[in-house]
């Protein structure tokens, strides 16, 4: 152990064994490399890497806030749009309804119209039937009374009487009445 | 246990030498200019960070893919951790509090690949961080409050008797700040490694290789929570020195 450590040490170019960290015949060429590592990338992040990231980050925000207003934008059309169509159908639905009662007027009056006029046509005709019933029934009444006095006539012939035609129409139409 | 290692043939130990400063191109002078292995991995380093940072995003995706994804979260931890502990005016700091963090990010992660150099294991290397944070957050707080900044060490809302001992104490703590900030960086990772490698020097042995293996492998797990920690430790500290600096009074 003792020689390896020795042996450690005489690498190290006289330094005390042990730690290379403590040997100052480094530090200088440390110093040296480290203060330009340093500056090399400072001046990597300051003049590329920083500036980049932060255009990255500042565009993705405002690209997200952007696609949120427009998402907001949509969102407000379509609920116009939606109330546009709420009331698109309710015109229709008042439209079709004041169609339809105008409709059902219409042919309420058609009907009525056309009511009167059959119940017109429907006196006309029960009348023009009275007055036929009233011929008829006239009609009936006269030839009865022909046959009745013929009947008269023959009856009183049979019987052997001379009946004149004056007495028999007098008493007919006395019986008639009766 | 040690009686029998040596019985077994020279079981040896080298848990430091992994932190040995060599010269990549030959020589064993370490010039202050030399091209070392601390500056392969101080490069290798910046490759980590340009592709993790830089690479990811050259598509600037508004969706972003994994890799952006990655250099967008590291961006907004370390973002938002300058504007809760530091407030506002913090954020015109960020990019040197970025730098830190990635570069000590970067740098212990590399450091866990097997046969790598740790850079902040180095004391030299987290001492001119620790140092630097420290001397550009006192300057920076002298120039932005003037004398008032020295109203950091007298804590007006303590007793008037107390307020003398607490301006000692506060005046060492403030000192001691960027030793313990840079020693706490540099001996976790040191720390870490020289374990690792003990536990690996074990497995020369084969009665005990699957505990030591097994060692290891628990070990490198906790290395590699110690290393973000630690990267996390150190950047959030910084924070916490700026804001004093922004904001002396308590």
């Amino acid at each position: 152990m003792a020689e390896n450590t020795n042996a450690a040490g005489e690498v190290a170019a006289g330094a005390p064994p042990g730690m290379p960290q403590l040997n100052p015949d480094y530090f200088a060429n440390q110093i040296f490399w480290l203060i330009i590592t340093l500056l090399v990338i400072y001046f990597v992040l300051s003049r590329v890497a920083l500036p980049r990231i932060a255009a990255i980050l500042a565009e993705r925000q405002g690209t997200i806030t952007n696609d949120i207003a427009a998402a907001e934008d949509l969102k407000a059309k379509a609920e116009a749009a939606e109330a546009a169509y709420d009331k698109a159908l309710a015109d229709a639905r008042a439209e079709a309804q004041r169609i339809s009662g105008e409709t059902k007027a219409a042919i309420q009056a058609d009907l009525d119209v056309a009511i009167e006029k059959a119940d017109a046509e429907i006196a006309a005709k029960a009348s023009e039937s009275e007055k036929a019933i009233a011929d008829i029934r006239a009609g009936a009444h006269d030839a009865i009374k022909e046959v009745a006095k013929d009947a008269a006539k023959d009856i009183v012939a049979l019987m052997g009487g001379k009946a004149d035609a004056k007495s028999i129409t007098a008493a007919v139409n006395a019986r008639m009445k009766g | 246990m040690a009686d029998e290692a040596h019985g077994g043939g020279g079981l040896s130990f080298h848990p430091m030498d992994q932190f040995e400063v060599k010269a990549l191109f030959g020589g064993s002078d370490i010039h202050w200019y030399t091209i070392t292995n601390v500056t392969l991995w101080l490069a290798l380093a910046i490759l980590a960070v340009i592709g993790l940072l830089v690479l990811t995003t050259s598509k600037r995706d508004t969706v972003p893919g994994r890799g952006q994804s990655i250099a967008e979260l590291m961006y907004g931890f370390v973002y938002k951790m300058v504007e809760d502990v530091t407030g506002k005016d913090g954020i015109k700091y960020f990019p040197y509090i970025m730098t830190l963090f990635m570069f000590i990010l970067c740098a212990n992660f590399l450091g866990l690949i097997p046969m790598s150099f740790t850079t902040t294991s180095h004391i030299a290397v987290t001492a001119i961080l620790g140092f630097g944070v420290f001397f550009a957050v006192t300057i920076l707080g002298f120039v932005k409050n003037g004398a008032s900044f020295l109203g950091l060490f007298w804590v007006s809302s303590a007793p008037l008797p107390l307020r003398p001992i607490l301006a000692i104490i506060e005046i060492i703590s403030y000192f001691v700040r960027p030793v313990s900030h840079s020693i706490r960086l540099a001996g976790n990772m040191m720390a870490g490694h020289a374990v690792l490698k003990v536990f690996a020097g074990f497995a020369q042995v084969a009665a005990i290789a699957p505990v030591a293996i097994i060692g290891v492998m628990a070990i490198y797990g906790l290395e590699v929570l110690v290393s973000a920690i630690q990267a996390y430790v150190f950047t959030i500290l910084t924070c916490v020195y700026l804001k004093d600096a922004l904001h002396p009074h308590h």
